[in-house]
């Protein structure tokens, strides 16, 4: 068989540019690898955390346990996520180069936009399972503290006020806004894991790319405040010189903004948050997602392997 | 080489435009979650220093509500093992920073200094004009406690109630009492006693007499539920001092009357 065969022709023409089929190979595979590589055991030491924090937390005794179990649980979610996305995402490319896995996938009709969204839709799953098992976990500790807290309001306050004080606990706990949270928070390190996957997609060692992630994820955090003080100095309180307006500038320009992500610190204090704010900031995540993805495809397309 | 130079170039100049596209949104945004209360804190050198490096980081990183928590519970232990009231107030300052929503950082804040560290001072000053002037600074200490608390927490009836008992207590102003106990009032979820509060400390207030009274009558009349020993009592002292005739003036069950003029 030629190449200018009838059937050679028809199978070229069937080869589609672009298939969700083999992302969704790669993105199985990608999670398969790290299922294997026992990422899953990090579960164990988020389950140490949160035991060790409430044994804390019950030695100690004041008002407001069950808020701080919360703030503390959710906190760790959202360091444990974080690092699983930019550690597991960061060692992505350098491996399948190690291995040569990369040139075995890439020799095959995949394209390279195809295997990066492949790895960054496996990280994600990944995360989501995750966030999922450590949510169950989260929400047993929390069942748990809620029962204690209304023991101990029943036993302490007056009568008058025990129903409001029992229906204000149970009302501020399992909230829907504390679940968007948790949403908010998986979105956060899918961002985190893309943002990743474009450092790596130009870098050449791991280690460079964790460095690099992790600084511009913690720049991220004070892209309010660079933002406020390039746009209002005068309200910001600040006389910032040309140098460090430029520097304000690029910080504000190139780096997320990752305050919009951290809600979470609020739903803690039974802050309701309008499921519009939830749909802009899911909005700009996958703004984010979708520009980065884009972006690591235009660094990686003609990288030299 | 060409290529990946060009590949990095529009690489480059995406995350540029992006940049500049996203900027009106998340300006938008911060505004919007400022507005709801939401994310209302700064960063600020004070915070530097009394979080120390790691907390100050660890807020950086987005651990702003653990950070909180954790000084919280620093604060809760310089009182229980050291008693240090100094160094309680620096840990309750951060914590309503980084947690300005938190009621009860407010709440124990301002009990802790109102409270316990005025009463710490009355037992421990042998002088009675330096304990008298440093208890009355713990009083303000916790008053301004609760009015940055009622500021940052305009929703809760709890901190206005707070409020009211320390102007009731400590400040011996019925009158500002009183206008805490009404704001109290006003709150959603409130429980009623704040409206009976809010009319019987009007009472004591100089002036409000006439107000004090169709409160109390007012609530008297809903139902008998509010017919409590204090309300009846003040209905009978505002009666007296108003001079409303005998024939006018309320029932009051037997037990609760109070001796004749």
């Amino acid at each position: 068989m030629t190449a200018n065969s009838p059937s050679a022709a028809a199978h070229a023409s069937a080869h589609k540019l672009f298939s969700l089929g083999r992302a969704a190979a790669i993105a199985g595979n990608t999670l398969r690898d790290l299922v294997r590589q026992k990422v899953f055991y990090f579960m164990l030491v988020f389950a140490l955390v949160l035991i060790g924090m409430s044994l804390v937390l019950a030695a100690l005794s004041f008002q407001g346990q069950l808020q701080m179990v919360m703030n503390m649980s959710l906190g760790a979610m959202s360091v444990f996520t974080m690092l699983l996305a930019v550690l597991a995402s960061a060692m992505m490319l350098p491996k399948d180069i190690e291995d040569r896995t990369l040139y075995t996938i890439l020799a095959k009709p995949v394209s390279r936009f195809e295997y990066l969204l492949g790895k960054l839709a496996g990280v994600a799953l990944m995360l989501l399972i995750a966030t999922l098992l450590m949510t169950v976990f989260f929400c047993i500790v929390l069942w748990f503290w809620q029962g204690r807290e209304i023991a101990s309001i029943r036993g302490s306050v007056q009568s008058e006020l025990v129903d409001a004080e029992v229906a204000k606990v149970m009302a501020g706990t399992f909230t829907p806004t504390l679940f968007g949270g948790i949403g908010v928070i998986f979105l956060r390190a899918v961002v985190c894991s893309a943002l990743t996957l474009m450092v790596s997609s130009f870098a050449t060692s791991w280690l460079f790319t964790v460095i690099i992630s992790l600084m511009l994820i913690l720049i991220g955090h004070i892209v309010p405040i660079a933002r406020s003080a390039w746009m209002d100095p005068i309200q910001a309180g600040v006389d910032v010189p040309w140098y460090l307006s430029l520097f304000l500038r690029l910080i504000t320009v190139f780096a997320p903004d990752m305050q919009l992500f951290n809600i979470v610190d609020d739903i803690a204090v039974g802050t309701h948050v309008a499921s519009g704010i939830f749909g802009q900031v899911t909005a700009l995540g996958c703004g984010y997602i979708t520009i980065y993805v884009l972006v690591a495809y235009l660094f990686f397309a003609w990288r030299e392997l | 080489m060409a290529g990946a130079l060009k590949g990095r170039v529009i690489g480059v100049a995406v995350l540029l435009v992006w940049g500049i596209l996203k900027l009106p949104i998340e300006t938008e945004l911060t505004a919007q979650l400022q507005h709801e209360r939401l994310g209302k804190y700064k960063i600020t050198a004070s915070l530097r220093q009394q979080a120390g490096q790691a907390g100050f980081i660890a807020v950086l990183g987005g651990l702003r509500a653990p950070v909180a928590d954790l000084l919280f519970i620093r604060a809760h232990i310089a009182w229980q093992q050291h008693v240090e009231y100094g160094r309680m107030k620096l840990y309750f300052d951060i914590c309503t920073a980084l947690q300005p929503r938190r009621e009860m950082f407010w709440d124990m804040a301002a009990w802790h200094m109102a409270y316990n560290g005025a009463a710490y001072i009355e037992q421990t000053e042998k002088d009675k004009y330096i304990r008298d002037r440093q208890m009355k600074e713990y009083y303000k200490v916790g008053e301004d406690y609760l009015l940055r608390a009622v500021e940052n927490c305009p929703d809760s009836w709890s901190l206005y109630d707070r409020l009211g008992s320390l102007y009731r207590e400590k400040f011996h102003d019925p009158c500002k009492a009183a206008a805490a106990f009404a704001r109290a009032a006003e709150r959603p979820n409130r429980l009623d006693y704040t409206r009976r509060l809010a009319a019987i400390y009007l009472a004591d207030c100089p002036g409000h007499e006439k107000e004090a009274y169709d409160k109390l009558l007012a609530l008297y009349k809903e139902s008998e539920k509010e017919w409590v020993p204090s309300l009846l009592e003040k209905i009978q002292i505002l009666e007296r001092k108003l001079g409303i005739p005998k024939e006018e003036r309320v029932y009051i069950p037997e037990k609760h009357r109070l001796l004749p003029d």
